[in-house]
């Protein structure tokens, strides 16, 4: 089972969030970068896969230089090689124009399974595993939270608004990975190591297409970032017990607020 | 050619999902702005009854696909189905309301069809040819202003984020199959989780967190039956395995903005609130007034959750009945 698994650095989800000067662009020169925490579901996933059943596991990745680091961590959990597609601004393409550039990566390596994180926490895209399967006319499977391979089908249970639906698809496919997959592995000492001396090979846009310059925003383009608007302290509600807070509160909500 | 405005929905047995409805009372907004009409796509079961719930949310033309079964997943059929649909017709304005299936079903049409799209809209802004849409990024901790540039463009709708309001429309009604074609994903069941109200699309939504203690959620699900709400739950009690994934609010779970947010036992970690942030009333619950979901609440208890649960269940019973 050869497996291609998509991998993104994003800042920490426990970081705060600064903006720009020019309200344009989030900045993250000082924010603490991770791989992105869904996409760790789909290393971990490939990794006992292969180990299961043999074969190679391939990380693809697409940004800046730095992004390397995602995939290295994904090495050490125990992929076998890397690819990155090095831009220097990841920000400057839109998420279609990612998936159409990692599928044309992905086409020139034999493959069985592509395993991608179901979101990435910073865009919030949802879109980029999903637009790759379609890009290649494979077949996709969303939001998977358990997976049986056997007579060389993939049966998946998914989440799904309201419950889970259970598919089944040949090879080759792509998933998208949902948290409750699995528990992910932190790196070991040694597999850090052994990480180090991994092949993991830079690539540039015309090394992967040969129409780089249709790429930079073509389909999207952004406009402002600013701050969710912050919630404010309210009011603490005081009363002698706690039953005279609860009628306070429920008064609130029902008289005022209109809300139950 | 004329250029349409259309939504796609899919219905299910339980009807047509909210999300789906919203993307369609947009579409009626966005068609009387730029005097187009306002075309609906329905997929699923019993679409029939589609024409009934549709009813008088101001749609031109009601198209009902009843072989495509939204319910056996087959987004990619759907997909294929609406790109042949959008070159036949003339479109150049999509929207979805964003549901797994709806999301899904998006994105293989932007894929298709060359065009574009934006997931998860909270906002749409059309001017003459141009459409911007707001959508929240980094889990809702930030929003981010897109623009759309190629046609059809594609703007799948974040539950609970548009008004859904009774429109006129000239509604007339189509039945029709699509050609055989197959997904490429073979459909095994459905597990539906029967009774709960789904969390995205809750307009109540009570959540527990480390301070509930353990698995026993009783008296947060006793809260939410009360009150007609769904149930969430914070990182660490997903993490304890106390709560299904599926449950767990926040940057790496859901995103949701219910009418009313009650949060009990929840400290209020940064990406706790960056997936609860947009909702209209937040209620903290904690014993610890130094919690940082206070600072972020309209409306604080500090109590023990035991003992303020069951009397708060007691008394919107009382306001239900």
């Amino acid at each position: 089972m050869n497996i291609i698994v998509l991998v993104k650095q994003t800042p920490a989800t426990e970081s705060v969030i600064q903006i720009s000067d020019d309200g344009r662009s989030v900045l993250t020169d000082t924010v603490k970068w991770i791989m992105n925490p869904y996409d760790e579901y789909a290393v971990e996933e490939a990794v006992r896969i292969r180990d299961a059943m043999g074969g190679e596991i391939t990380i693809v990745s697409l940004g800046p230089a730095k992004f390397a680091e995602a995939i290295r961590t994904g090495l050490a959990m125990g992929a076998d090689k890397g690819v990155l597609i090095q831009v220097d601004a990841v920000q400057n393409y839109d998420e279609l124009e990612i998936a159409e550039i990692l599928a044309s990566e992905i086409r020139r390596t034999p493959y069985d399974l592509i395993l991608a994180g179901q979101k990435a926490v910073d865009d919030d895209g949802c879109l980029v595993g999903t637009a790759v399967a379609e890009y290649l006319s494979i077949p996709g499977v969303p939001l998977v939270v358990e997976q049986t391979i056997a007579d060389n089908s993939i049966q998946c249970v998914c989440d799904r608004d309201g419950g889970e639906i259970v598919l089944k698809s040949n090879f080759p496919v792509l998933l998208t990975v949902q948290k409750g997959l699995n528990e992910p592995r932190f790196a070991s000492m040694p597999g850090i190591m052994k990480a180090k001396k991994k092949p993991l090979q830079i690539k540039s846009l015309s090394d992967v297409t040969d129409t780089p310059e249709k790429y930079g925003r073509s389909k999207m383009q952004l406009g402002y970032v600013r701050h969710a608007p912050e919630r404010k302290a309210g009011r603490i509600i005081e009363g002698e017990t706690t039953a005279v807070k609860v009628s306070e509160l429920v008064r609130l909500l029902h008289e005022k607020e209109n809300v139950i | 050619m004329s250029q349409h405005i259309l939504a796609i929905t899919e219905r299910t047995d339980g009807g047509l999902r909210k999300a789906g409805l919203e993307a369609v009372s947009e579409g009626r907004r966005i068609a009387r702005k730029l005097e187009r009409d306002l075309h609906v796509l329905v997929f699923g079961s019993d679409t029939d009854a589609a024409e009934t719930e549709l009813k008088g949310l101001g749609a031109d033309k009601i198209w009902c696909v009843s072989n495509i079964r939204q319910d056996m997943f087959q987004a990619d059929v759907a997909a294929t189905f609406a790109a042949g649909f959008i070159q036949r017709e003339g479109v150049s304005i999509v929207l979805f309301g964003a549901s797994m299936w709806g999301r899904e079903c998006a994105v293989r049409l932007a894929v298709q069809s060359g065009g574009s799209i934006a997931m998860d809209c909270v906002s749409i802004q059309i001017e003459r040819d141009s459409l911007t849409a707001v959508r929240p990024v980094y889990g809702g901790k930030a929003l981010a202003e897109v623009e759309l540039l190629k046609e059809p463009k594609i703007a799948v709708i974040r539950p609970n984020s548009m008004k859904i309001e009774a429109a006129e429309g000239k509604g007339e009604v189509e039945y029709i199959a699509c050609d055989a074609v197959e997904s490429r994903v073979e459909f095994v069941e459905a597990r539906p989780k029967t009774g709960d109200i789904d969390l995205t699309e809750a307009e109540i939504v009570v959540s527990g967190g480390r301070g509930v203690g353990g698995a026993d959620f009783t008296l947060i699900e006793s809260l939410a039956r009360a009150s007609g709400a769904a149930v969430g739950a914070s990182r660490s009690a997903v993490d304890e395995g106390w709560r299904p994934h599926s449950d767990q609010v926040g940057q790496t779970g859901k995103v949701v903005s219910p009418k009313l947010y009650i949060a009990c036992g929840i400290s209020g970690a940064v990406q706790h609130l960056a997936g609860m942030s947009s909702s209209g009333i937040v209620v903290a619950v904690n014993k610890d007034p130094e919690a940082p979901i206070f600072s972020r609440a309209d409306y604080g208890v500090v109590g023990d959750l035991f003992e303020v649960l069951p009397l708060l269940t007691e008394e919107i019973r009382k306001i239900k009945d």
